[in-house]
């Protein structure tokens, strides 16, 4: 048993938090489906392999002194890899300065608080690290049953990435707090994060678009430009790639770098961690002034004050705008595609069509979420003299309605190359958003539109119901895009999705019957 | 002289968890009265009063809002009615004026009519100042005044109060407890249950002490006193001493 106070103590209580949190994301907080967790763990990690082995099986055997091809492609990887985890840390860091109760005991107890700072941000290395695992472990595990265990120099490079990937977001942060304050820094790390998680992949696209007029993330990793501007293949550059391919002796260097720059991280931001964790203590919320001119209530029905509240909370929250929004930067790639190929019709457009009808209806999902189980004021809603019906009827029509403006210029731009495209794009976004709309009625909860992040985890059933939704319809727009019959079948099981999802939401418990 | 009305009568109102939060409840309140329900933790306060406003189902029984059945017609009943819990539920994003213009658009109240009662909430409840600021930085006191300027705007014939003055200081309190008395003198009713026993003393007319989902003793504070033969007692200690009993009964 360590010490109370002492470094050993304050990380032991760090991992169990960590822990306790996990285990609740996982389980939404529901202990008793503790059993069903495992169960689906063990076939998540059965089917994680199965498809580590479908993608990488046939690596295994890359030796260990790999071409450059070799070495930029798992560069490009470990990169694409990093960001996420950078995108992870910093929403860990924010989270560990404004996690406002735990700040105020650790702030207010006789402990040297940096001391806990640096136990605080070895915690976020080691749980960046935990969560890469958890993804990358199934593809590394692959490689090492079929071509050796000189792969398992993969796990040290993952370790790594989340020191490295903590050591960037801490000194990110600590940044932004001292470039535009507190109050603003949340908002902005918050973005920054997002952005990171998309970006790489995002750049990859628009990159081999441009280049090629392709939509492979790949296509720009083969191309002559860059094979001009790379360092030769013995080049020091190229330490992390060998060392993600079996090479213990780049490891090793590249591993000490990390946890020097860790260490750094700890040593130079611990105790400025303290000093700005204090100066948050007075920030809430961002706190803006509405308009200053004096407006007149306006003469509008129940339907068009429900329908107005809808929009005004979506435009005034940025956080929830950027997050929402997110899933509209992948939509960039295949609108510099159209661009390219701008009055061409054929198999771009073919490949263009699902990607379009996806990403809104996973757009869909998220504003569906905010609209009808991200409610502030449910017992307001709920006691207004207003019909159930009219409630939900303004919410979907807020939903729709986003939906339309943000899909409307892609529409256009598509209908000028391909009319037959447009048209079916257009039709299969409109049914998509209805039905990532009704899964979210179907699954509804109640919970404060700042929970956003995580709404996933309160109904994976849900999640998972609107993913395989939006994929479906997905398909059927591409296959009808490519006028193929094949489009009825696909859109059967895009029903039948629904079917399932109908069948099995939570119903409102009977009542219980009172006694006497 | 105006004939007094029933402004909510409860007759056998039941909900049951894993066992029985309200039991077969009557309860009537009479039009103008100020009605303060009292009782311990868990004894059922808030759940009558979510049932009676509409935020949760009864297993068994009827509600009845100024002869409206509430649960045939819960949207004319829920025109007649206000709802204020203990934790501000408003929008942060919204500044008081545009959520009291929400709340106005969904009773359907005109326009100009919404906006001096606006006005004039603010101004009362010294909300003015910040009107026109978001509500995301305000205090939970502020935050409190809002909800109720909401609750306010639409005129409610009945007001349905969950320990209002929780976490709220002195001069906000008093403010509440002041709005609350002028709109019962212009002819409203307020059912409000608390735990501050001195504001039920000071301002009911009437009292409601519930125990284990069931109404255990009701009157005036004289009635409450005879009731448990204590001649110039506190509410305390009657409450007391009723609760005490009811809990050994049970």
């Amino acid at each position: 048993m360590s010490q109370p106070g002492t470094l050993a103590w304050f990380a032991r209580h760090e991992i169990r938090l960590a822990w306790r949190d996990f285990i609740s994301m996982i389980t939404a907080g529901r202990r008793r489906r503790t059993i069903g967790i495992v169960i689906g763990f063990v076939i998540f990690a059965a089917l994680m392999h199965a498809l580590a082995n479908y993608v990488v099986g046939g690596f295994a055997d890359v030796g260990i002194d790999p071409e450059r091809d070799v070495l930029v492609y798992v560069t490009a990887i470990g990169i694409l890899s990093s960001s996420l985890m950078i995108s992870q840390a910093l929403e860990a860091v924010t989270r560990a300065f404004y996690a406002r109760a735990d700040l105020d005991l650790i702030l207010t107890s006789p402990v040297v608080a940096p001391k806990v700072f640096a136990i605080r941000i070895a915690a976020i290395a080691f749980t960046t690290f935990a969560m890469a695992v958890l993804l990358a472990g199934p593809f590394i595990n692959i490689l090492i049953i079929k071509g050796g265990t000189r792969w398992l120099t993969a796990y040290g490079m993952v370790a790594v990435a989340a020191c490295v990937s903590t050591a960037l977001a801490v000194a990110i942060t600590i940044l932004l707090f001292h470039l535009i304050g507190p109050r603003r820094a949340r908002f902005v790390a918050q973005v920054v994060a997002a952005i990171v998680g998309a970006i790489f992949v995002i750049g990859l696209q628009a990159a081999a678009i441009l280049s090629n007029g392709t939509i492979s993330r790949f296509a720009v990793l083969q191309s002559e430009k860059l094979a001009e501007i790379l360092p030769p293949v013995d080049s020091a550059w190229w330490l992390p790639a060998r060392a993600m391919t079996g090479d213990l002796d780049a490891l090793i260097p590249v591993l000490g770098v990390a946890l020097l720059a860790l260490a750094g991280a700890i040593a130079l931001f611990a105790t400025r961690f303290a000093d700005y964790a204090i100066a948050t203590a007075g920030v809430t919320e961002l706190r803006l002034t509405g308009p200053a001119r004096e407006r007149r209530f306006r003469a509008l029905s129940a339907m068009q004050v429900l329908r107005r509240k809808e929009w005004t909370l979506l435009l005034r929250d940025p956080w929830l705008i950027s997050q929402t929004l997110m899933q509209l930067l992948y939509l960039l790639p295949p609108a510099l595609l159209l661009w390219r190929k701008f009055g061409e019709e054929g198999d771009v457009i073919t490949v263009i069509v699902p990607i379009i009808v996806v990403a809104t209806g996973q757009l869909a999902g998220g504003l569906a979420w905010l609209a009808v189980s991200g409610e502030d004021a449910p017992d307001l809603i709920a006691t207004a003299p207003v019909p159930g019906r009219m409630i939900i009827r303004a919410k979907v029509e807020a939903v729709l309605g986003a939906i339309a403006i943000v899909s409307a210029p892609l529409i256009v731009l598509l209908a000028l190359s391909a009319p037959w495209a447009a048209l079916v794009t257009a039709a299969a976004i409109a049914i998509a958003a209805i039905a990532s709309t009704m899964i979210q009625l179907m699954f509804r909860g109640q919970a404060k539109r700042s929970h956003f992040r995580r709404r996933q985890t309160s109904s994976r059933v849900a999640t998972f119901a609107e993913a395989l939704s939006s994929m479906t319809w997905a398909a059927t727009a591409g296959l009808a895009a490519a006028g193929t019959w094949l489009a009825i079948g696909s859109a059967m099981a895009a029903l039948m999705v629904l079917a399932v999802a109908w069948m099995i939401h939570p119903r409102p418990p009977r009542p219980v019957a009172a006694p006497g | 002289m105006t004939p007094i009305t029933t402004a909510l009568s409860v007759r056998g109102l039941t909900k049951c968890y894993d066992r029985p939060a309200v039991d077969e409840l009557d309860l009537t309140i009479r039009g103008r009265e100020f009605y303060s329900l009292l009782g311990p933790n868990g004894a059922g306060k808030t759940t009558t009063l979510r049932m009676v406003a509409g935020l949760l189902k009864p297993d068994a029984g009827a509600i009845s809002i100024f002869g409206v059945d509430a649960l045939a017609d819960p949207v004319s009943a829920k025109r007649m009615t206000a709802w204020v819990s203990d934790e501000p539920m408003i929008y942060d994003k919204l500044t008081p004026i545009e959520y009291l213009e929400f709340v106005a658009g969904l009773w359907g109240i005109e326009a100009k009519t919404a906006e001096a009662r606006a006005d004039d909430l603010c101004s009362w409840l010294g909300l003015a100042p910040h009107a026109r600021e978001r509500c995301e930085g305000f205090s939970k006191g502020m935050k409190q005044k809002v909800a109720l300027a909401g609750a306010l705007v639409h005129e409610p014939r009945l007001i349905i109060l969950d320990e209002p003055l929780t976490g709220l200081d002195a001069r906000s309190a008093r403010l509440v407890k002041d709005v609350l008395a002028e709109r019962v003198r212009n002819g409203a009713t307020v059912i409000m249950t608390t735990h501050i026993l001195e504001v039920a003393e000071r301002m009911a007319e009437r009292i409601g002490v519930i125990a284990n989902g069931r109404l255990i003793a009701e009157g005036t504070l004289a009635e409450l006193r005879q009731m448990a033969g204590r001649g110039e007692s506190s509410l305390e200690d009657i409450f007391l001493d009723i609760t005490e009993a009811a809990s050994a009964a049970a």
